[in-house]
């Protein structure tokens, strides 16, 4: 039985830069099935941050289609989209990107906020604090952290909502290679424990190589696409 | 809730880049502050001068030459006028007049001391009719009017430079012009009005003023600078006031409607006085109103740069999923915060200020009291919290608008 959760087809992004038009994308088609675990590749200015783009609602193709969780997103406007990226997708970004004022518990609550949740928001923030391990950690601001445990609060906020997946994006990039190696454990683990789709982009071949199935890009399309013998969940 | 934390946050922000905060919210206060200092003094001074118009009495009418320049045969006025008004066969609605002719530069010297002031010839009912009492001695009477008496009536400030005190002075001898005249009378004091020292007169009958003191050659005989004429009752004064008309046209042979005189009730000094004030209020109130524009501009300039400075912030938010609307109210609490803060401050600095105007118009003998109304801390609230709103929307709407693929990677 195939459970896609992402269902890209024919996906064309052209930038106008100047006079001439880059396809970014040129004709992209990739399905990828719920609960795996998947690297994305390539060489930078092959296309892949504009898919993780595309993936994460962040930008509407130029044309194709994407189903995302069963559901037609490529037509959908500003503001539907937002509440796509805040139910169905989590962010990790490489620099982290939490809010310094806020403490790492408020950094949690924040897509719940957009949400519209407010009754018990702050339990399910902690208990996802206490998952990724920051139970002595849940008032403290970013500043106060290690980079090691300022990426466990942001897996916290991409996993608060529940999303269908997980995108992260170089998340072990800004690490030292032990904290990097932890990162890595606990999104697996996360994936191996919860069945959320893993969606990594990143340079390090050794972040690809625990992934299930790897993607290279080139030039705007899957050059090489392979499954590994790691076993997903 | 979800406005409360909004709230919170915009505080947070503001409070975490206090001097930059501070410095925005000047302009508002400084603009705010001066409005409401503005509108205060404005009122204040209006209220004083109308109170003292007021106090002249309710049943006045002021008859004085025509200020009208389409006109252009004119009589004088006499005091033959004024007794024919008087007659209450002619004006059965006028209780008695008076007339007023005032002689200026007058060299006025006492025991040593000379001055040099404005000598003020009245006929006898004008203590009356102007509700003036005196301290000492008696007015002028109709024996001094006839009998063209050297006699003068002081008012403390004047006794006081002449001699010194205003105490026992009945029966003292001054010089107007070199000549001798008799003190028969101080006025008591009435205080001050704002605008001159109305203990600083002296009155001598007007039949003596003409006979002796008169300076203006070439003149009619009798001319009078003005005729003050009381109705029997405040009601009256219309009724009164068509009496005179109908008079004067007839002893001056007017044509129709160029009438070489002009009426004036407490009514008219009233609505003049109110009209004069308005117009400077608002005057005064624009000048304000663009400090407060330029604080506006303030907010918004610190609020676009606060967007620029949180572009990755911006674009976080709408990666977890915020809307349009949810980054508008995110930021429009902050530009609020400014203004009402600063409105708040510049009202009480304002009202600081007007207070202080008071203060000094007082010790300088000008008793005066700024009104901090209702309305003018209304209006100043309303127009910053305004100003907050109108200024805050452009650059949030900006931060709304972002892409957030654009802003994400914004450094």
């Amino acid at each position: 039985m195939e459970d896609w959760v992402i269902e890209l087809k024919d996906i064309r992004k052209v930038y106008r830069m100047g006079e001439v038009d880059v396809n970014a994308l040129d004709g992209l088609t990739l399905r990828v099935q719920r609960g795996d675990i998947m690297a994305i590749m390539g060489p930078s200015g092959s296309g892949k941050s504009t898919l993780m783009n595309v993936i994460g609602c962040l930008d509407r193709p130029t044309s194709g289609s994407y189903r995302l969780d069963g559901k037609t997103v490529s037509e959908l406007q500003d503001d539907a989209l937002a509440e796509i990226r805040n139910r169905k997708v989590g962010f990790v970004f490489q620099s982290f990107n939490l809010l310094g004022r806020s403490t790492a518990t408020a950094n949690v609550e924040l897509p719940l906020r957009y949400a519209g949740i407010n009754k018990g928001r702050r339990e399910r923030a902690q208990e996802v604090l206490r998952l990724v391990g920051l139970e002595e950690r849940m008032e403290h601001r970013p500043m106060e952290l290690s980079g090691g445990q300022q990426q466990r609060v942001a897996i916290a906020r991409a996993l608060v909502n529940k999303p269908a997946i997980i995108l992260a994006d170089e998340p072990t990039g800004n690490l030292d290679s032990r904290s990097g190696a932890e990162i890595l454990d606990l999104l697996l683990q996360l994936n191996a424990e919860r069945g959320v789709t893993l969606i990594i982009v990143t340079h390090d071949s050794n972040v690809a190589a625990r992934a299930h199935r790897t993607i290279k890009l080139k030039d705007g399309c899957i050059e090489e696409d392979y499954v590994s013998d790691a076993k997903p969940a | 809730m979800f406005l409360t934390q909004n709230l919170l946050e915009a505080l947070e922000s503001l409070t975490s880049n206090k001097l930059r905060s501070g410095l925005t919210m000047l302009g508002i206060v400084i603009g705010v502050g001066a409005v409401i200092a503005m509108l205060s003094v404005g009122q204040g001074a209006t209220a004083t001068i109308s109170g003292s118009i007021s106090s002249i009495g309710t049943n006045l009418i002021f008859v004085i030459g025509s200020t009208n320049e389409e006109v252009t045969i004119r009589r004088p006025l006499t005091l033959e006028d004024a007794n024919a008004i008087g007659d209450p066969l002619n004006a059965p609605s006028i209780l008695s007049t008076s007339v007023l002719y005032s002689l200026s530069r007058i060299k006025i010297s006492a025991s040593g001391e000379t001055v040099t002031m404005a000598v003020t010839a009245v006929t006898p009912s004008y203590d009356e009719i102007r509700n003036l009492e005196m301290a000492d001695g008696e007015f002028i009477s109709e024996i001094h009017m006839n009998g063209r008496a050297s006699v003068a009536v002081l008012g403390v400030t004047t006794a006081e430079n002449l001699f010194g005190s205003s105490e026992g002075l009945i029966g003292e001898t001054v010089r107007i012009q070199g000549q001798p005249f008799r003190i028969i009378g101080i006025q008591a004091s009435k205080g001050g009005s704002g605008f001159s020292d109305e203990d600083d007169v002296l009155y001598v009958p007007y039949s003596t003023a003409v006979s002796r003191l008169a300076q203006r050659s070439g003149e009619a005989p009798n001319r009078v600078d003005m005729i003050v004429a009381s109705a029997v009752d405040a009601s009256a004064v219309p009724d009164a006031s068509e009496e005179i008309r109908q008079i004067l046209r007839v002893r001056h042979h007017t044509e129709v409607g160029k009438d070489d005189f002009t009426l004036m009730t407490q009514e008219d000094f009233l609505s003049l006085t109110s009209q004069i004030m308005g117009v400077l209020t608002i005057f005064l109130g624009g000048i304000a109103a663009i400090s407060l524009l330029v604080g506006g501009i303030g907010i918004m300039n610190i609020m676009l740069v606060s967007v620029t400075e949180r572009t990755r912030e911006i674009g976080l938010r709408k990666a977890l999923g915020a809307r349009r609307r949810d980054i508008l109210i995110q930021f429009l609490p902050e530009s609020a915060t400014l203004s009402i803060f600063g409105g708040l401050i510049g009202i009480a600095l304002g009202a600081g200020l007007a207070f202080l105007v008071g203060q000094i118009a007082t010790a300088t003998g000008n008793a005066f009291t700024p009104v901090v109304g209702l309305d003018s801390v209304l209006l100043a609230t309303l127009f910053s919290a305004a100003v907050g709103l109108f200024f805050g929307i452009y650059p949030a709407s900006r931060a709304a608008g972002l892409e957030p693929v654009e802003a994400l990677r914004y450094e």
